[in-house]
């Protein structure tokens, strides 16, 4: 798969983009909101005095999967948690340049985070389910829009349950308590949860790396299920995961300990895969740092 | 014979293991010594009459029921004001306050509060709700004093059982747009419930055994009928001991130590239930 | 077809103007109860302080503070509190004597050489002497401490500093154990670990190494000790026999600042003088609890500090 070739010079990633959002395009048709496309324009984050990312300026096209890979720490996470403003939680981050979801500036004075949360979804690393049944689990997000009515409930429930393959399993105990699921059925559990809000993002953590290989199977088994309707952002460790289940691939390195991380290279999958522009992703995604 | 070092040491081993051990066991025996002198000497007083009967010829006879119920009517009071006021103090501690000079300061304050005297909220009690506030000697104003004594405990118990809850539950639930009251009320703080309950129960047990705080706030020697409401004064089991063994002559130590019995069972029960519903809520949730 | 967006849910997320002006008011009603405790400890402050001003100007500090006789019903009454002070002193020391080294000797036995088990079990026996009402205590005493120190000694009366002092240190035990053993358990294994991997027996890594790392905590737990017997009031009031003269040995009856405040607050004139010297003598109380508490805080926070727990 890696073949560690690389052509000398490549016309930029563009072309690698414009396949996928032609792909996109299409689902869009059938889509009735917002299609889930981010655009960054210079983002740079600093926790407190120290910059950890610096200029990443790349776009997520819509009904597809984006990777971000790079080294541990380089910034991955913090730069995923810029979507959904959940470095807002976290107390000393300033976040600046531009990042925008489907052309509106999502760090605008005007924007509330908790209205973008419900458009931008987060899975976790660890299965976080919250301690209690799993209906309730899946009810969480639609409760908090206001929605109370039963039947509504039952729908969207049922829905996001099959929406990330785990009704089957557990469609007779749904006043089960999550804490009763195995650690992958749990997962899939929070995909579940996230889904209930119909977000147009899904942003994932290395969701599988707590996970057994079977779990791991079913979890891109239902990535690649729902890239069909959803945007998917997700954070991973494994290259061949990376590789098997996206379609456009960004790999962030920091250089130095004491430099912010930048975005090396980011364009289709099978192009940094197989034939990178840089040589620092060739390296990385050989194994040969990192 | 001079002993080599290794012998010199392993015998101070044995003689220190053997003197801290002693120790132990002394404050532990001591403990379970009180705990079956007190059931020894107060369950021959207990009967049907003595927790129905109102107390005659002075408490010499009869029975505690008023002394009973005013001690539940004083602890309902007090739990009324301390839980609401105690978790949303204990929320604010650990979901809100920032990393500051303030916050350190308030958490300063609730340390030094559970260690101010009890009989100093009695005088704090007298002076601020008895007689600035004109509430006068009553269920209310002993409910009062007890809360501002039992707060510390509430706001302590609630702030240390959110710590325990991860970070990872709360972002996900900010994550799917729940603002950060949402969040708390709806999922971190049912989490919590199991260490909060227990700080409560260990709050209001601690209440209902105290006197020194109802002394001059409401507790009366004697009353015939029950408090008919916030503004009656009240007899209270506590008080009922102290006054029994300091003021009546030849009193019946068969009822006083039924009394404290009565006491010591209904605080260590809740307490211990408290105890044994946490571990077993523990047991699911082992974050 | 179950996939796709087969249901339509409104991007309103029912957050009304009404709903987020709600929050906002909960809010900030957490936010003012995070203050409660200041605002409860400063309404303490000023409240005795307040009522203190009558005596302060009518006897002064002085008086108060060395005066020797308490003849508060007498006319004019004499407010020396002096006999009171040392009252306190003396059945807390006594306290003291008693509870702190066989407390601290259990707190390092099941800190550092109890089984688990052994440890768990005493600890909610621990707990449960801590849960008994001070009213009982006193009544233990009176039915047991009072009659073995009145024929032990050959005394007239078994009400006395001695019998107050030895159930005032039973009753301190609590909490000088689980302070001073959460103290000990702060201390890092590997500090242990590295101490016992030099040759060291358990012993001696206990009082080398453990002992000196967790100092500061121990130091708290017997503080707060020191806090918990002067303040208590029911036990004392019930065994010391309340004779407010000065005490020669802990033979004799004494009077504490406490017991004061609790026999006599019932009969006096409200706003009168002997009123007023009360609650001096509970200002005094609470400064010096406080400030015990205090200096118990401070350490305890550099021994968080240390071991970032
Ligand atoms: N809350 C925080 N406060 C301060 N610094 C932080 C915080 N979170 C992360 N960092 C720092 O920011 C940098 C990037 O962290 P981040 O967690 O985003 O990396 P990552 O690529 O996700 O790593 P991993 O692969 O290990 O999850 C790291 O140097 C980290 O130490
Ligand atoms: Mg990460």
């Amino acid at each position: 798969m890696v073949t560690g070739l690389r052509s000398a010079v490549m016309a930029v990633s563009a072309a690698a983009w414009s396949s996928a959002e032609e792909g996109a395009r299409v689902v869009e048709e059938t889509s009735p909101q917002g299609s889930g496309r981010f655009e960054l324009r210079s983002v740079s984050v600093a926790y407190g005095p120290e910059t950890v990312i610096e200029d990443v300026t790349m776009n997520i096209p819509p009904q597809a999967v984006t990777a971000l890979i790079g080294p541990s720490g380089c910034g991955k996470s913090t730069l995923l948690r810029c979507l959904n403003r959940m470095n807002d939680e976290l107390g000393n981050v300033r976040v600046s340049g531009t990042i925008a979801l489907d052309g509106q500036d999502i760090m605008a004075r005007g924007v509330d985070p908790v209205d973008l949360r419900m458009r931008v979804g987060q899975v976790f690393q660890r299965p976080n389910p919250f301690p209690m049944s799993i209906y309730d689990n899946v009810a969480y997000g639609p409760r908090t829009q206001g929605i109370r009515r039963r039947d509504e409930l039952d729908a969207i429930v049922e829905d996001s349950l099959r929406r990330a393959a785990l009704w089957d399993e557990v469609k007779g105990s749904l006043k089960k308590h999550a804490f009763d699921l195995s650690g992958g059925q749990q997962q899939r559990l929070c995909i579940a949860r996230a889904l209930a809000t119909h977000p147009e993002v899904l942003l994932m953590d290395e969701p599988a790396s707590a996970l057994d290989p079977i779990s791991t199977q079913q979890i891109e088994d239902t990535v690649a299920e729902l890239k069909r309707s959803v945007t998917i952002v997700i954070v991973t460790h494994n290259m061949q995961q990376a590789a098997r289940i996206s379609d456009q691939t960004a790999f962030m390195l920091r250089e130095r300990l004491d430099m912010p991380a930048r975005l090396i290279e980011v364009g289709e999958t099978r192009k940094v895969f197989t034939n990178p522009d840089d040589p620092r992703t060739e390296a990385y995604i050989t194994g040969r740092f990192g | 014979m001079r002993l080599s070092r290794r012998q010199r040491a392993r015998i101070f081993e044995a003689v220190a293991r053997a003197l801290l051990g002693t120790a132990a066991a002394l404050v532990v025996g001591v403990a379970g010594f009180l705990l079956l002198y007190i059931a020894f000497r107060g369950i021959p007083g207990l009967s049907w009459e003595f927790l129905t009967d109102v107390p005659r010829n002075r408490g010499r006879e009869g029975g505690i029921f008023p002394a009973l119920v005013g001690t539940l009517y004083v602890v309902f009071g007090t739990g009324v004001l301390t839980v609401p006021l105690g978790i949303l103090g204990g929320v604010y501690l650990s979901e809100y306050a920032p990393r500051s000079p303030s916050t350190r300061f308030i958490r300063l304050a609730v340390a030094n509060m559970a260690g101010v005297p009890s009989i100093v909220y009695g005088l704090f009690g007298l002076a601020a709700f008895v007689l600035a506030a004109g509430i006068g000697r009553s269920v209310l104003a002993a409910s009062l004093t007890l809360t501002c004594m039992t707060l510390p405990v509430v706001i302590t118990a609630t702030e240390e059982a959110l710590r325990q809850i991860p970070a990872d539950l709360r972002h996900a639930a900010l994550a799917l747009g729940a603002s950060r009251l949402r969040t708390v009320w709806t999922v971190v703080l049912p989490a919590a419930a199991p260490g909060i309950v227990t700080g409560i129960v260990l709050g209001l047990a601690r209440a209902a055994g105290e006197t020194a705080p109802i002394l001059f706030t409401g507790a009366v020697f004697q009353m015939r009928r029950l408090p008919d409401g916030p503004g009656s004064q009240f007899m209270a089991l506590p008080y009922h001991i102290y006054t029994q063994v300091t003021s009546v002559p030849n009193w019946n130590r068969d009822l006083v130590w039924g009394t404290a019995f009565i006491l010591v069972a209904t605080v260590s029960a809740a307490s211990a239930l408290a105890a044994v519903w946490r571990s077993f809520k523990r047991r699911r949730t082992a974050w | 077809m179950t996939h796709g967006r087969p249901l339509t849910v409104a991007r309103s997320n029912g957050r009304t103007a009404i709903r987020r002006a709600a929050e906002a008011v909960a809010t900030g009603f957490i936010r003012v109860s995070g203050w409660t405790a200041i605002v409860v400890l400063a309404a303490i402050a000023v409240f005795l302080a307040w009522n203190s001003v009558r005596a302060l100007r009518e006897v002064g500090v002085g008086p108060i503070m060395v005066g020797t006789e308490w003849y508060p019903t007498s006319h004019p009454g004499k407010f020396g509190a002096a006999p009171l002070i040392v009252g306190s002193l003396l059945v807390t020391s006594i306290a003291l004597v008693l509870c702190v080294p066989v407390g601290l000797a259990a707190a390092v036995f099941l800190s550092e050489f109890a089984t688990r088990r052994i440890k768990e079990a005493a600890k909610a026996v621990i707990e449960f002497m801590a849960a008994i009402p001070s009213v009982v205590y006193g009544l233990v005493g009176v039915a047991l401490v009072v009659p073995a120190v009145k024929s032990v000694f050959g005394l007239d009366s078994g009400l006395t500093a001695l019998s107050g002092g030895i159930v005032l240190g039973i009753m301190a035990l609590p909490t000088v154990v689980s302070i001073s053993e959460d103290a000990l358990h702060a201390v890092p294994s590997s500090l242990r670990h590295a101490s016992l991997a030099l040759g060291n027996t358990r012993w001696q890594t206990t009082y080398k190494v453990t002992i000196p790392a967790a100092s500061s905590g121990i130091f708290a737990a017997v503080m707060l000790g020191v806090g918990r017997a002067i303040g208590e009031t029911m036990a004392v009031l019930m065994l010391t026999g309340n004779a407010a003269v000065m005490p020669r040995t802990v033979l004799e009856s004494v009077r504490t600042m406490t017991g004061t405040i609790a026999a006599e607050m019932g009969e006096v004139v409200q706003g009168g003088l002997h009123y007023s010297v009360l609650f001096v003598v509970g200002l005094v109380l609470f400064a010096v609890t406080f400030a015990i508490n205090l200096a118990a805080d401070v350490v305890l926070e550099k021994q968080r500090k240390r071991w970032g727990a």
